[in-house]
This record gives C-alpha cells, structure tokens and sequence, in this order.
C-alpha cells in the first residue's frame, strides 16, 4: 500500500467508496432473491400462515352478517389474532423459514458460492438478503394483517365505517401495519444472523421461541431484552392474560413508542452489522455442512 | 502489479484433516493444469485461489489481490466449480444474466454479454429452459459460459471436461485453447490427463495435499532422475543406431521398433543421447528421420512421481 493511501482519512475513504455501485449491486441481490422469495413453491407455508386468519375472519363476518356483532369484543379478538397469533407464531415462523433460508438453504442447496464468486463484497450481499426477507414477509403478513382488519369491520356497515374512519380504526390499523413491519425487521435479522452462526438455525430457533413466549413471565429487566415486550408496547389494544397466565404474569413498565421503535430498528442494525462481520470468515464447505 | 498467482507457504486444514500442506507456487500466466487423485488437494486450491475457503496459514495473491476481497478479484477472475448445483428455478439464461447484473452492469450491458458467452459454448437454444433439464454436459458448458462471460483475465476450471460426450469435449478444449491464445491465465484440474497434456503450458503435479512437482513438462520430466528418458528415433538402420547407443553409459535400454524402422532408447541423460545423435548424423553413419520424446507428457510423470494407485512414487 502506498503511503499516500495510508494517509487517506476515513472520510475521504467512504466520500471515494463506490455508493452507486454498491446500491445497485444490493437492488440487484434483492430482485434475484425477491423472485426466489415469492415465487416459489417454498413460499406456500408462509402464504398459509399469513391468511388462514384472514379467511376465518371472512368466514366470521359472512356468518355474523345475519346476527348482531359486537365491535368492542371483535376489536379484541382482532388485538388477540394480532398479538396471539400473527406476532409469536404466524410472523415468527414464517421469518424463520425466510431469513434462515435466505443463506442456510443456498448452502443446503450448493448454490451460495455464485454470490460469493461475484465481485460484490459480502456485506452487500447480507443487505440485499435482508431487503428481500424483509420485503417478503412484509408484504406477506402485511396483506394478511390487513385482510384480517378489513374483513373484521366491512361485514359491520355504517357502524364498522364509523369506526374505522371516524374512530380509532384507522390509527390501529396503522399500528398494526407498523408492529408488523418491524417484527419482520427484528425477527428477521435475528434469524439471519443465526443461519450463519449455526449449520443447524432451527434448533437455536427453537429457544429463541421459548425465551419470547416466556417473555412475559419474566423479571422486568429481562423481558427488554427480547422483541416481543417492545412490540407488545406498540400495539394499539392491550391483550390482557387471563386464567394461570394472569397468575405468573410480571408487568413491566411499559417503554414509550418512540423508544420501543428506535430500540426495534437498533436492534435490527445491531444483528445486522454482526451478521456482515460473521460473512467475512464465512467458508465454502458443502460437504461438511 | 504481478499477472502471478502466488502461495506463499500455504497450507489449508479442515479441522484434523489436511487439504494441501506448505504449498509455495508462482503460477505464471498461460494455461497451467493441476493434476493428482482425487483428495490430492486440487479443488482446496482452487477454492483457495478464489476465496471459497481461507487457508489456515500462509498467504494468497492472484495477480497482485488477495482474495480476501472479491470485490476487486471477481471482476479479473472467473471459476468453474465442480459443483453441479444451480439456484433454484434458474433457466441457464437467468444463470448467466444475473451473474453478470451483480456486477453492477445495466440490463443491456449485461444481455449482450450473457449472449455472447452462451452462444461461445453453443447453448443458445437451451437458454430459456431450467437448468434442472438440462443434461450434465449442458450443465458443464453453461457454468463455463458464466465463469467466462465477464471476460475475466484468469480463469479456474475445476475439473471442466466431466459429463462432456467426446464432440463437446474436443469444443471446450479449442474454447480454452482459443482463450489461452487471447492471453487469458488459465488454470484447470482434470483427470484426463491426455487432454491436460495437449493444452498445457505448465502443470502442478499434486498427492496428499502436497506439491510434488510443478513447472514446464519437459522441465519436469527432466527433473524425474528415477526413471530413464525414454526417445523414439526413427533412422533407416535401427540396428546400427543401437550399436553406437549401448557404448554409452547413459543409456539402459534400446528397444528395435517392430516394424524395423526405428529403435526407442531409454536413456539418463537425455542431452547426452542428443549430443550423440547429432554426431552420428553429421558423420553421414545413417538417416534420421525423426527424433521425438517419448514420456514427457503429463500421464508419463503423473505415473512416475504418483502412480497408478495415486499414492506418491
């Protein structure tokens, strides 16, 4: 190395980094992996998870169109469906199977040496993964939330419009919307992150369940340290545990939304950048994995 | 900055197990081929080579990069694996096209490379089909049109014959040969070792994860002491050739063609027996007419120095 580059500062390394082709480089890795993502077969599990609920919703609006519906029990059972069913197990699992695959089954697969034969640095290709997985299970139990939200209160006429549009509708469906995204963003990166440490992410997935679901039974202090308390924090109508949950359950002071955000997407960034750092050493070994 | 690809005192363990030991080489720009059995050590190097794997000690350059940083290296370098695995859903063109999308280029840069790399290893036709049905051979040439359509400057082919029938072997030959003329640095592990031989400038004889030799083959074979040079001549009095070559000391056998029209000597010392030729020739004694080697190709030393069996001679 020349001395006149080792005397470049860092700023004047990063303002003569190519920026331009390192984004297109990331939008490119994100198209191939968007195609694979939802185009495939593999992607069914995810659809089923994302939209059964959606469809049994349909069902109990088709149903309740003839009787009387009450909007107050429906918001709840929707904030139950979200936070019960979406949050710790459809998004959960179906981040699982996206972003552990997004690396680990390139290696199942053999085909993860064409990226690193290409002159993209690694990091780069982690980003693009990641804006695929996350891209894909958005839109996934994005649309599924909606539809979920949509079919609760269409069947309900003027009332449900009143609510939705006049009422606190609106705003909880965008809380909704938001929780979602950024539990894809945290599970996601999580996942990511440890289908590169362990040939096998599954199994540490496995435990990562366990410390979420028993989330709320723990000391204060330690349900921060997991994305379900900060989600929880977000969303717009509160679940309260009933029955022996209520018994065990340890109430934690509640962080504000900004904090719980910004936490989320630090977090986010967090496993990211380790993730990245853990691609550098990351070996071509088939037959071993 | 050095066109070399340099080992300097390289090795490469996975965990317990040795994938090539104290490996110092400076490949030359040319067409070099890396020979050995299977487990010898050949795709550990060239995963090396092109920063697949990292080696456990020593250190790497390919032309000047490391290959800690592909950023730069894949842009000059192109691999075949031996890997017969594909991204999933993948037709051949998507293959070649995307490969060459992450590199930055705009889509009309890209179509026109990926169609002049499909067309030079003759899959035109098959490029809208999946990858899955196509035939092994296919499958071979549409790696190699991936590996080659960035017009990369070295180019690593780990064992880029298998699955050809003999026609598309004889074409991907002349396709490397042609590169090798274009002035690309190409290196190739096979196991056919005559078709290495024809192509070859230089070879890296490999066993047990260890160099055991490397260089020209003339070079080499003259480096191979244990075994005696073999040389056919062909004279108009064999007999009379063989009366003048058993005098010399260096020479340990004279075998009469049977056809009579020549005589293959074995010899130590090969300058020697040219020296006497020569002689013999400006003497006026016989007519030579021809004078070739005949064990200095590559299958002749890779059975002297590895043997049949694959272990170290």
């Amino acid at each position: 190395m020349s001395s006149s580059t080792q005397a470049t500062s860092p700023r004047d390394r990063l303002a003569a980094a190519p920026w331009q082709l390192w984004l297109t480089q990331t939008l490119n890795v994100a198209r191939i992996e968007l195609r694979k993502n939802i185009l495939t077969r593999r992607g069914f599990g995810s659809y089923l998870l994302a939209f059964l609920p959606a469809l049994a919703v349909f069902m109990h609006g088709y149903v309740s169109q003839h009787g009387v519906c009450n909007l107050d029990e429906d918001t709840k059972v929707l904030a139950g469906i979200f936070q019960l069913y979406y949050l710790r197990l459809a998004v959960f699992f179906g981040c699982m199977g996206i972003f552990t695959w997004l690396f680990r089954g390139e290696v199942v697969e053999k085909s993860l040496h064409y990226y690193f034969l290409s002159p993209v640095r690694r990091e780069l290709l982690v980003i693009g993964k990641f804006i695929a997985g996350a891209a894909t299970s958005i839109l996934i139990f994005g649309t599924g939330v909606f539809l979920c939200f949509f079919f609760m209160y269409s069947h309900m006429g003027a009332r449900g419009s009143e609510f939705v549009f006049r009422g606190p509708g609106l705003g909880q469906l965008w809380s909704y919307m938001l929780v979602t995204v950024l539990a894809c963003l945290g599970y996601g990166a999580v996942f990511l992150a440890l289908s590169l440490i362990f040939k096998n992410p599954v199994l540490p997935g496995i435990f990562f369940l366990g410390w979420e679901g028993i989330n709320a039974v723990l000391p204060s202090l330690l349900q921060k340290i997991s994305i379900t308390f900060y989600l929880k924090n977000l969303t717009p109508v509160a679940v309260a545990p009933d029955g022996l949950m209520a018994l065990f359950t340890v109430v934690a002071e509640p962080v504000r939304p900004w904090v719980a955000v910004i936490g989320l997407l630090l977090l986010a960034a967090a496993v990211l950048v380790f993730a990245c750092f853990r691609i550098r050493y990351f070996e071509i070994s088939y037959s071993t994995d | 900055m050095s066109e070399h690809i340099i080992f300097e005192n390289v090795s490469k363990f996975y965990g317990e197990v040795l994938g090539v030991n104290r490996v110092n080489l400076s490949l030359a720009p040319g067409i070099t081929s890396l020979v050995g059995p299977n487990g010898s050590g050949k795709t550990t190097l060239m995963n090396l080579v092109t920063g697949l794997i990292f080696p456990t000690h020593g250190r790497i350059q390919v032309a000047g990069v490391s290959p800690n940083d592909p950023e730069q290296m894949f842009r000059r370098v192109g691999y075949c694996t031996q890997f017969d695995s594909f991204p999933r859903g993948a037709t051949g063109w998507d293959f070649v096209y995307n490969s060459l999308r992450l590199h930055g280029l705009t889509h009309a840069q890209a179509k026109s490379l990926a169609e002049e790399a499909i067309a030079r290893v003759n899959l035109t036709e098959a490029a809208p089909r999946k990858v899955a049905g196509y035939s092994k051979g296919m499958r071979q040439r549409i790696r190699l049109a991936q590996a080659i359509a960035h017009h990369p400057t070295i180019l690593v082919l780990d064992e880029p014959l298998n699955g050809l029938d003999p026609l598309a072997r004889a074409e991907t030959i002349a396709l490397f040969q042609a590169l090798g003329k274009e002035g690309l640095h190409v290196i190739i592990s096979s196991h056919i070792l005559e078709e290495v031989d024809r192509i070859s400038d230089s070879v890296v004889l490999m066993s047990s994860g260890y160099v055991v030799a490397e260089g020209q083959i003339r070079d080499v074979r003259r480096e191979v002491k244990d075994h005696p040079m073999q040389i056919l001549v062909r004279c108009s009095n064999p007999g009379l050739l063989a009366s003048h070559v058993f005098a010399q000391n260096h020479v340990v056998e004279g075998k009469v063609n049977p056809d009579g029209k020549g005589i293959l000597v074995r010899t130590r010392d090969a300058d020697e027996f040219y020296l006497l030729l020569n002689k013999i020739a400006s003497d006026g004694l016989l007519n030579i007419d021809a004078v070739a080697p005949a064990d200095d190709d590559v299958n002749s030393i890779y059975q002297y120095l590895i043997g049949s069996d694959g272990g170290t001679a």
